[in-house]
């Protein structure tokens, strides 16, 4: 059984954990450099980046969790895809660089504005004829992407909000906030392939 | 499309978890708080320990100085309405503030009814002493919960109180059978659905976070051991010695709680805590957290 890290120095570690509950995998909170050993993949949640960051420089496992997101499947939601991302456009961020994607922060506004909606999953998903239910946050938004290694594997409104790049899956929203558990199967399976090779 | 749902408030209250928010007077201090990882800043013109001194009524601050804030820092800005004050809590949300405070820290708008937020697309978090009085703010829309604690104290004992109470209700509720909780859920004074969920999930049915009196990096890993999700920190940070250092000290011990060794670290050479006071030098009437039911 693989086991799936959640990166816990803040965020909504704990609904991560939640929606990969179904799913036939072990979980863990990983805090350290010992608890990422022991990781076949890595979720960065959602939360502030900012934070991540202090955090992640502080007790400096900076190094270390880019070596690791360098070499095992990857995914990030919401400030997970920031910190993911090779651009934050923010001094006060600090992301591993690992999806070639330029990320503006808080795109849609305040948090009245935070929504959800119906999107369409590409056909890389299990049943991609039932809508997915997307809740967004304080949203960010990918304002340009490296078309030539990237597709995305969804948009609403136009606008792309699930990408994946290799080993790296980089979502806008907030798939751990529902009940419906395709995409974190679908990183579970990412995960899986990985360690077939 | 539907924007501002329940979820979705609930949404920004779970991203929030792990995290320390912080109470900020000013731009300056809203910039030292987000450069020390905050994940979110309260802005309000005086801290709760001022409030105590000065005395007088206490209401919702300038919406100018909130915005000033909300223009200088990029992670989410709260502030605080009196309880029951509905114009303040428009007022807020027309600036687009993240998070609403209906607040014992300032003086009461209306003494019977606390604001019903189901009707606002702002998220807001209100304080409790007990599980009862969590069910009935969530029961109104709350999407976030904190202990009320005594803010302004330094004081840990009254969070602690609060969340100890908060806690061992909910480990009651898992215990009942359906028939009892019914009988439970008058006695709590709280709706029994929201009794029959808590007892369902075995917690808060939206997110549980401490305040009130947090003032060092253990006060904050004490809360979180005892079953809080994040931690608010008022007067602690700013009117303690070195703000910055304290600030990014309380942060790490939130995310850190369980593991000592990290938290002897973080909790050295951070100069003075604030002074405090005891309990027992608050009279009943001057207790904030009788305010509100």
């Amino acid at each position: 059984m693989p086991t799936v890290g959640i990166l816990a120095l803040q965020g909504d570690f704990d609904a991560h954990n939640r929606a990969l509950a179904p799913l036939d995998v072990t979980t863990l909170l990983v805090k350290t450099v010992a608890d990422l050993d022991a990781c076949d993949g890595l979720i960065i949640p959602g939360g502030e980046s900012t934070t991540m960051t202090k955090l992640i420089n502080g007790f400096e496992l900076y190094d270390d969790i880019l070596s690791f997101v360098e070499s095992h499947p990857v995914m990030g939601t919401c400030a997970g895809m920031i910190m993911l991302s090779k651009d934050a456009s923010d001094s006060r961020v600090k992301p591993f660089k690992v999806i070639d994607l330029s990320v503006d922060r808080n795109a849609y506004g305040s948090q009245k504005e935070s929504f959800e909606a119906d999107i369409t999953l590409s056909e890389e998903f299990e049943t991609s004829e039932r809508p997915f239910r997307a809740v967004f946050i304080r949203a960010p938004r990918v304002s340009s992407w490296n078309e030539a290694d990237i597709i995305p594997l969804a948009s609403y409104n136009d606008v792309p909000i699930i990408f994946r790049q290799g080993r790296v899956l980089a979502l806008s929203f907030h798939p751990e906030l529902t009940d419906d558990s395709r995409i974190h199967s679908y990183f579970v399976d990412m995960i899986r392939e990985s360690l077939v090779r | 499309m539907k924007k501002a749902t329940f979820e979705t408030k609930v949404g920004l209250a779970e991203m929030l978890k792990g995290g320390v928010i912080m109470d900020v007077m000013n731009v300056e201090q809203a910039k030292i708080a987000e450069e020390a990882g905050a994940t979110a800043v309260m802005a309000l013109e005086r801290i709760p320990s001022e409030i105590r001194k000065e005395g007088g009524v206490s209401r919702m601050s300038d919406p100018q100085m909130i915005i000033d804030i909300q223009n200088a820092v990029s992670i989410p800005v709260m502030a605080k309405v009196r309880i029951g004050h509905l114009a303040e809590a428009q007022i807020l949300q027309e600036i687009g503030i993240d998070f609403v405070d209906e607040s014992e820290v300032l003086t009461p708008a209306d003494e019977a009814n606390h604001i019903y937020k189901h009707d606002y697309k702002v998220p807001f978090v209100c304080g409790c002493r007990n599980l009862g009085e969590a069910l009935r703010r969530i029961g109104e829309g709350a999407a976030m919960i904190r202990t009320k604690g005594e803010a302004g104290t330094g004081n840990i004992v009254e969070a602690v109180r609060h969340m100890r109470q908060v806690m061992s209700d909910i480990r009651r509720m898992t215990l009942l059978t359906r028939d009892e909780l019914m009988a439970a859920a008058k006695e709590l004074g709280a709706p029994f659905e929201l009794v029959l969920k808590t007892a369902e999930l075995g917690a808060l049915p939206v997110p549980n976070f401490a305040a009130g009196g947090i003032a060092t990096p253990a006060d904050a890993a004490l809360m979180m051991q005892l079953g809080a999700q994040a931690v608010f920190v008022g007067s602690g940070i700013f009117a303690a010695d070195n703000p910055e250092v304290r600030a990014a000290a309380i942060v790490k011990a939130v995310t850190f709680y369980n593991d000592p060794a990290k938290l002897v670290e973080v909790s050295r050479g951070l100069g003075k805590a604030m002074r405090g006071i005891d309990m027992n030098d608050i009279p009943k009437n001057e207790q904030l957290q009788n305010r509100g039911w």
